[in-house]
């Protein structure tokens, strides 16, 4: 065995366990934890396959951020476990159509893959070897999905100023610090220099 | 080297024990200068506030971090019983691995390298970004409300920097065309006038520098910034429960992270370990020491900064990443890019 085929039996296993593991903790930021070491192994995972550009974002992005912003919700939840237990048999029907459906589409998708009309060859090296992996992933992006690509960006934004927009509310009575007002306050403004008589004090 | 074992060890058993050989001799040295350099911060912070600082262990208290260091390794572990033993103990190590793994990129010289992959940049970004794991770990663990406040406020605060700190490093890779680092320094030499290397001096990524230095400190949590260790708040943050070598991992882990940082600013804007003019006699002065100097300037700016600015307020802070460095340094990455169409690719139009 090759210390390459060593390496993928490795991360596979791990990233089965973890995840196993993610819906199988009690505790659930011990699933958000099992998670993270999931996407971990993943990236190990792109790496094998010489996508090191995929590998580095899966790291930034899911475990750098979303996973941080999964941790932060979840270590404030304050979670009854059994209330959560005897809601399971009433929610497992769902659940299961729900699986059901995910394999159907992943029998779907594979079959359609393996009977499509690019050849193997093509397949496996969609792109030109030579290239880095970030100069193939923009050419791709930038020159021959430009629409595509701008059109997602798109929809993200909306969803971004939606979610703003719905969970923003106006507090009146707050004072927010207005620096620039601050920067412009002068000592001649706010001080005064006097020499008051003894036992008359000042008006202010 | 590495030919030398595999040649004597067989090729993938030689490669492994050359490796582990390289990256003891980037650790060690590393080791010992994070132990000097916290004497050096606790010197200059001395010596702004008029005080000696350490002075009695060894000559001038040169010994006074291995003393310390002796001191909370002969100390009792302390585990509070309503703590989350397994996490309470993995978080310290957690922090400690992560600040040293992103040195396996850093170039030292022109071929002193660990490994010199081609996304070596992006590999520090997502190195950097797990450093939080530690902090939101251990203040959770500890099953206590002053760390578990820490831990929130690391967690917002270091996502809210790398987003700065994300368009900051986009722009330095536009300008050289490579996520690759000793490609990023190459492209510096002679980047002024043909003779100063360093982006920095540019003054279109002069401002993005600035930028940079200061999430910097945002980053690894350095003083104007240390909301997550906040004394007069928050006891000690999430180190409040630790004690012995735990805490020893988070203090170390803290400062190799500095010294990254300070590396990273020296690399991306400072050119490296070129010298800083490009001028042949200074090239006969190795690129490690060039490189080391440049980190020490910047680690004197860090507790320089860390002697006189007080601490900012929470919101001034969130107020200081999203509304100020993140619209600026994404309308500058715009200005460059913009630049860089009109200079570099005429026949794009």
């Amino acid at each position: 065995m090759t210390v390459h085929a060593f390496a993928f039996y490795v991360f596979a296993t791990l990233v089965v366990a973890s995840g196993a593991l993610t819906i199988l903790a009690r505790n659930p930021v011990h699933s958000v934890l099992w998670l993270i070491l999931a996407f971990f192994n993943g990236a190990g995972l792109m790496l094998l396959v010489g996508a090191e550009f995929i590998a580095m974002l899966l790291v930034i992005v899911y475990v750098g951020a979303v996973a941080v912003l999964f941790m932060f919700v979840v270590m404030m939840l304050d979670i009854d476990f059994a209330e959560m237990r005897a809601g399971f048999t009433r929610y497992l029907p769902f659940g299961l159509l729900i699986a059901a459906v995910l394999l159907a589409e992943m029998i779907l998708a594979a079959g359609v893959w393996s009977l499509g009309e690019t050849g193997v060859d093509a397949r496996l090296e969609p792109v030109d070897p030579s290239l880095p992996n970030i100069e193939a992933i923009g050419r791709a992006l930038y020159d021959r999905y430009l629409l595509v690509f701008e059109g997602a960006g798109i929809v993200l934004l909306v969803a971004m100023v939606g979610a703003i927009v719905l969970t923003h509310r106006d507090r009146s009575g707050t004072r927010p610090q207005n620096v620039a007002s601050q920067i412009r306050r002068r000592p001649e403004d706010a001080t005064r220099n006097t020499q008051p008589e003894v036992g008359e004090g000042i008006e202010l | 080297m590495t030919e030398f074992f595999q040649g004597a060890l067989g090729y993938g058993f030689g490669w492994f024990v050359a490796t582990a050989i390289l990256i003891l001799m980037i650790v060690l040295p590393l080791l010992l200068a994070v132990a000097m350099i916290i004497y050096a911060d606790r010197k200059i912070w001395a010596a702004i506030a008029l005080r000696r600082g350490p002075n009695v262990v060894g000559p001038f208290g040169l010994l006074q971090s291995f003393a310390d260091g002796l001191k909370v390794f002969l100390q009792e572990t302390i585990i509070p019983s309503s703590a989350n033993r397994g996490l309470f103990l993995i978080a310290p190590i957690i922090t400690f691995t992560v600040a040293l793994i992103a040195w396996a990129v850093i170039p030292f010289g022109e071929t002193m390298v660990l490994a010199n992959i081609n996304v070596g940049l992006l590999y520090i970004l997502a190195a950097s970004s797990l450093g939080v794991y530690g902090v939101v770990i251990a203040g959770w663990a500890s099953n206590s409300k002053y760390p578990f406040y820490s831990a929130l406020r690391a967690a917002a605060q270091m996502v809210s920097y790398e987003v700065s700190i994300g368009f900051v490093l986009l722009a330095v890779v536009m300008w050289s065309g490579s996520f690759n680092l000793q490609t990023i320094i190459t492209t510096q030499q002679g980047h002024i006038l043909g003779f100063i290397n360093g982006f920095g001096f540019n003054p279109l990524i002069f401002p993005m520098a600035v930028v940079f230095l200061i999430s910097a400190m945002a980053e690894t949590a350095r003083t104007p910034f240390d909301l997550t260790e906040a004394e007069s708040e928050l006891v000690a943050g999430y180190q409040t429960e630790y004690s012995s070598m735990s805490f020893a991992l988070f203090w170390l882990g803290e400062y190799a992270n500095v010294v990254l940082m300070c590396a990273l600013n020296a690399i991306l804007f400072w050119g490296g370990w070129l010298p800083p003019i490009d001028w042949a006699p200074l090239y006969a002065v190795p690129g490690i020491v060039w490189l080391s100097l440049k980190i020490l300037i910047f680690f004197f700016i860090f507790s320089w900064v860390k002697a006189t600015v007080p601490r900012y307020r929470y919101d001034q802070l969130m107020r200081l990443g999203w509304k100020i460095f993140l619209p600026f340094s994404l309308i500058w990455v715009f200005v460059i890019s913009g630049y860089l169409m009109l200079t570099r690719y005429e026949g794009m139009f």
